[in-house]
């Protein structure tokens, strides 16, 4: 039983690092890396709060504001992309750079408008209950209530399901159809593909841009499932880096991206869960991160050649200078 | 001579094959007609000079700060007001003063610190960690030998600091050139393992602060932390000091040269037989030392105390400093300090306007997003083509008459 509960949870938890991991996963593979990832969460989790209040306030609580909050925050998360798009891609500027500084404005620009709102809202912001319901699991009649099929499958939140199937849309786009194939080869060698007539420019900024938006989904779950509603100005705190490093993980691939979302899901949940005598609380905090680091270590040493980075990962396309 | 007449025949075949196909020939001809020659063409100019790139700069932030103008406007706010405070509010009064200088000092370092490794195009955003690193290091000296004399105890927790942080930066490093390990994820998460670390030291009892039942380490005494120079610990002085050094450094000296070499084109050094494992080794050392220093003034001399919040970010900002900088330390100082300003007077502001204080992280991405943008400018230049006759003055020459065949190039047109 504490297995199944243990499972939903690394779900739950894990959720938000898949929508990231696979935004950026869509990034990546038209061959930009946008390292901006934890600024477009940051971006969509105050976005996605910001607008789930106003809704609240202007139209009704429940799910008209929960479904504002996934517009909104997949617009400003693909806004904070576009900034890094026009500026890689149209204007050419280093991408490591431009994708940290997305990181450090996207940071402040949570930081700043969560205060804004908090100071409007009086004191703190916090969403109705019915919103709240609306991010909370479902419960579906005969399904959720199975046994044992029941609490694995039919436990979650929407958002959680909304995931799953963006992961597998994605797979099949990828690799099933000739706009995957496309967008894989600007990935791949955008000249190759510039001179096969495919339009490179147009595919780096639409990838680039769905992206953002999904990085932006996953921020406002981290502020309205994980924190439930309230503004609280840590709440993504490192969860986009370890999105960026879960594509290598996942090498790739997005169905690849689910299980590997849910166990890093489940190693920031663990402490919860299993407590090993001796281990501090603190040390318990480091483990996604030392895991992280042991998957670079073990992917870099072992290099398949279909599990690679698109080739021109990083390297901005200039059709001049082909 | 044989071979020569093959090759006539196989041209004479070819032109008659094209000949003999005239209506794919008019096909493609429709296509050049139809694919329009692009509006504006980008073409590579020559390097700018120092004038007009500064120029260009200031340009760029100036738009950014008006960006930022219209933001605050669209809160309610008064924008030069609000300006107008940033800048009372961090260098009008002496404590003002004093206070953005010493939230100046630990940017200047960290930023000259990452510049080294950036310098090489490896990405250590792990300043951070390596900050927290060097600030508990230099703390185990007080913890451990609190009897020492002052001077022996500081420079014994300066090198401490130094090296402690100087290791942890080896580890992605070695990983790097060992297997080409993705340095900027590695760095990356090692902030977070060394923020954590920190946590943890806060609970253990050795370190803990015995006055106090919250986990606090134990902070330094009045007796035990640098002292002050107008008023301002001695780090500025060093600061200043390492400008200059790392200047040289990166610019004169053997060391710089190979940094500069390994930055540029790494197959070129190893062609040249450079060591480059070892070269980047050492940079990294270097670099993740100084970020360790910046923990060991923060802990000596800003905050006297170890907290998970003694870099705050300055491992980011450091970042910002050193772009805009353009790597150079001179330049450097005017740009830690214009953060700085920008950060103290945003605490200002918060307190006298209730604009949050995180404004300057806004801010300070907007503009190095206007310098970034910029440099397009100054690389490249927008060549903007009418269709039409125009085209031919242009060119000049009457046997470009074919439309599409002196187009750099041509988009399949559908």
């Amino acid at each position: 039983m504490t297995l199944i509960s243990f499972i939903n949870a690394a779900v739950l938890a894990g959720t938000p690092l898949l929508l990231a991991t696979l935004g950026e996963i869509l990034t990546e593979k038209s061959g930009q890396l946008n390292l901006g990832v934890e600024g477009m969460m940051y971006m969509g989790a105050v976005s996605g709060l910001a607008a789930a209040w106003y809704t609240e306030k202007l139209i009704a609580p429940g799910w008209p504001a929960a479904f504002m909050a996934l517009i909104i925050s997949f617009i400003v998360g693909s806004l904070g992309a576009l900034i890094y798009a026009f500026l890689t891609i149209t204007l050419r500027a280093n991408q490591n750079v431009t994708g940290l500084t997305l990181t450090i404005f996207g940071t402040g620009f949570a930081k700043f408008f969560g205060e804004v709102l908090s100071h409007k809202a009086g004191g703190y912001v916090t969403c109705a209950d019915p919103t709240k319901a609306a991010f909370a699991k479902l419960d579906l009649p005969y399904l959720s209530s199975l046994p044992i099929v029941g609490k694995l499958f039919f436990n979650y939140n929407l958002l959680v399901y909304f995931a799953f199937i963006v992961a597998i849309v994605m797979a099949v786009v990828f690799y099933r159809t000739r706009a995957g194939l496309k967008l894989r080869a600007v990935g791949e060698d955008p000249a190759a593909a510039d001179a096969a007539g495919i339009r490179v420019i147009r595919s780096k900024y639409l990838a680039t841009i769905i992206g953002g938006g999904l990085c932006g989904i996953g921020g406002m779950y981290m502020s309205m499932v994980n924190q439930k509603g309230i503004w609280v100005p840590e709440c993504v705190s490192g969860y986009g880096w370890l999105a960026v490093a879960l594509v290598i993980f996942a090498t790739w691939s997005p169905l690849r991206a689910i299980y590997c979302a849910i166990i890093f899901g489940g190693l920031t949940i663990l402490s919860l869960y299993l407590r090993i005598p001796g281990l501090d609380l603190q040390l318990y905090g480091m483990l996604p991160f030392v895991v992280t680091i042991f998957v670079l270590i073990f992917t870099s040493i072992r290099q398949a050649k279909e599990h690679r980075m698109p080739k021109s990962c990083g390297v901005n396309y200039f059709r001049e200078e082909r | 001579m044989g071979k020569n007449l093959e090759q006539q025949k196989l041209l004479e075949q070819q032109q008659s094959d094209l000949g003999a196909q005239p209506d794919l020939r008019a096909q493609d001809q429709v296509n050049f007609r139809r694919s329009k020659p692009p509006l504006i063409h980008i073409v590579k100019r020559d390097p700018p000079s120092q004038l007009k790139a500064i120029l260009v700069y200031l340009a760029a932030i100036f738009a950014s700060l008006l960006l930022g103008a219209l933001l605050v406007w669209a809160l309610g706010h008064n924008p030069f007001s609000v300006y107008r405070q940033i800048i009372t509010g961090s260098l009008a009064s002496a404590t003002a003063l004093k206070e953005t200088v010493k939230m100046a000092i630990p940017l200047l370092i960290c930023g000259i610190a990452v510049a080294i490794a950036f310098k090489m195009k490896f990405w250590n955003i792990g300043a951070e960690g390596q900050i927290l690193i060097g600030g508990f290091a230099s703390m185990i000296i007080p913890i451990y030998l609190p009897q020492l004399p002052l001077l022996i105890k500081l420079v014994l927790m300066a090198l401490l600091a130094f090296f402690f942080a100087g290791l942890f930066g080896l580890i992605p490093a070695f990983f790097k050139v060992r297997w080409g390990t993705n340095e900027t994820l590695f760095t990356l998460m090692l902030n977070y393992i060394a923020l954590q670390w920190v946590r943890f030291l806060q609970y253990r009892k050795s370190w803990q602060d015995p006055g106090t039942r919250f986990p606090k380490i134990r902070p330094l005494s009045d007796a035990e932390v640098l002292p002050k120079l107008f008023g301002v610990h001695i780090g500025w002085l060093f600061a200043l000091i390492l400008v200059v050094l790392a200047w040289f450094y990166l610019k004169r000296s053997k060391h710089g040269f190979e940094i500069a070499i390994i930055g540029d084109s790494i197959q070129t050094a190893r062609y040249v037989g450079m060591n480059v494992p070892g070269v980047i080794l050492r940079t990294i050392f270097i670099s993740a030392g100084i970020a360790g220093l910046v923990g060991f003034f923060q802990v000596a001399g800003a905050d006297s105390a170890l907290t998970d919040g003694t870099a705050g970010g300055v491992g980011f900002t450091a970042i910002t400093v050193a772009w805009l900088a353009k790597l150079n330390p001179f330049v450097m100082v005017l740009v830690s300090l214009g953060l700085a300003i920008l950060q103290k007077g945003s605490i200002s502001i918060q307190s006298t306007m209730g604009i949050p204080a995180s404004a300057a992280n806004l801010l300070s991405g907007l503009i190095l997003f206007a310098v970034l943008g910029s440099e397009f400018f100054l690389h490249y230049k927008l060549h903007s083509q009418k269709r039409g006759p125009q085209r031919f003055k242009l060119g000049g020459r009457s046997e470009l008459k074919a439309e599409g065949e002196h187009q750099p190039y041509r988009k399949e047109s559908k």
